[in-house]
């Protein structure tokens, strides 16, 4: 099949699409009209319930935990999949050919870009655990916080650093961490079953709500 | 006019669509596909919007303060996980065809015997 | 109704993704996949959606063109 009849077959294909897609479109609400129960219900009750201000991360962790659990094995399997596939095979050679014959060596980082990647790894460091460690109050969480904190050690690898890269994230080290932390999430349901909740409940007591100062009632 | 986002979704999906179909390079339908899944985000926050609203996040304002919807937001965070993951997963694949083929090429790659 | 930022967002937003499409060559679709990703950006926060605009910030500026990039100069490399 050529590329002009892919582009044909593809214009008349989105025509009917688009045909049945504001067919759909007329029977919806509109944009900015919501009117289902959930979103509002969830707000009403979510403060007062799991005492946490951050009703996303409530909502994540809590009311749909079970979700967050088929997150995390989806990250573990691709983090997996990637070592799998891109794998060592014993016949393969670590530089090319050419490198090889012309004896060249791997050209030093610039300086610009060792020292503004060094630069901001405290930065991040400190970011990234700020977000980690604050999912219940304000927009952060576990993933965002843990992308950051990533982001340094990918910091070190840019400022041409490789060997105390290697050093600090060794292979057999962050697969054990995967496994551990994707084994213990779902360990912590299975001790919340043994407790006779359902699975994934939070049997911890719950903290105080946070809070700014509330702010004062509206006078009429 | 109150479906503009929507038709912006079915635009950016359409675009995409055409993008992953008449590409000449595996990569270059990765980041086409990165641009479909994009277009679930815009629907799904926009399902949940609710005119005048704020952020669910009752940290300094009183409880009962009108929010837009917390579970599409939830969703969509799942969604861009599950986009990085599986972008990881394909670029890996590209390698991997690259260093078995030695083309990138989808046309080139799927006259080849296995 | 959308207001009138909304509006401006989703029309570049629409632009973004039509450019990131017709850019290609890879290397420099990079650079708009991320320009792309910090107008999605925007428009979550236009949207009241904080949490998913930090996600879609480390996803779109941090990972995605780590990974690109990094795909690029092994086969660069493999190409030699």
């Amino acid at each position: 099949m050529t590329q002009s009849q892919r582009r044909w077959i593809f214009l008349v294909a989105g025509g009917g699409f688009l045909a049945f897609y504001l067919w759909g479109l007329i029977g919806l609400p509109g944009f900015g009209h919501y009117p289902g129960p959930y979103g509002d219900i969830i707000n009403a009750i979510a403060v007062p319930q799991t005492h946490a201000t951050g009703v996303v991360s409530a909502v994540n962790f809590e009311y749909r935990a079970f979700d967050t659990l088929g997150e995390e094995f989806i990250l573990f399997i691709a983090a997996t999949g990637v070592a799998t596939v891109l794998r060592h095979l014993r016949q393969e050679r670590d530089t090319s050919a050419v490198d090889e014959a012309r004896n060249r060596e791997v050209p030093a980082t610039s300086d610009a870009v060792a020292m503004v990647t060094l630069a901001f790894i405290g930065p991040t460091v400190v970011v990234g655990w700020y977000l980690a460690s604050h999912a219940q109050t304000s927009p952060s969480g576990g993933f965002q916080g843990g992308i950051v904190l990533a982001t340094a050690f990918v910091l070190v690898y840019l400022a041409g650093q490789f060997i105390v890269f290697k050093r600090l994230s060794p292979v057999a080290l962050t697969d054990a961490i995967e496994a551990i932390g994707a084994g213990s999430f779902a360990a912590v349901g299975i001790a919340a079953l043994a407790s006779g909740a359902a699975y994934l409940t939070n049997i911890l007591p719950l903290g105080s709500t946070p809070g700014a100062v509330t702010p004062p009632e509206r006078s009429r | 006019m109150s479906i503009f986002p929507f038709i912006v979704v079915a635009w950016v999906l359409a675009v995409g669509l055409y993008g992953i179909i008449t590409s000449r390079h595996l990569v270059h339908q990765i980041v086409c596909l990165i641009v479909v899944q994009s277009s679930t985000y815009i629907l799904l926050l926009g399902v949940g919007y609710k005119t005048g609203a704020v952020a669910p996040y009752f940290y300094d304002i009183p409880l009962n303060t009108p929010a837009v919807d917390p579970v599409v937001q939830a969703l969509a965070l799942t969604d861009v996980v599950v986009e990085a993951a599986v972008t990881a997963l394909l670029l890996a694949f590209a390698v991997q065809a690259h260093k078995r083929f030695g083309t990138l090429d989808p046309e080139e790659l799927r006259q080849l015997q296995g | 109704m959308t207001s009138a930022l909304q509006v401006t967002i989703l029309v570049l937003v629409a632009g973004g993704a039509t450019a990131v499409v017709l850019t290609r060559d890879p290397v420099r679709q990079v650079v708009s996949v991320s320009i792309y990703g910090l107008l999605l950006a925007v428009l979550f926060m236009a949207f009241q959606a904080p949490d998913v605009t930090l996600s879609e910030l480390t996803v779109g500026a941090v990972a995605l063109p780590l990974l690109l990039l990094l795909t690029l100069a092994k086969v660069r490399k493999q190409e030699e």
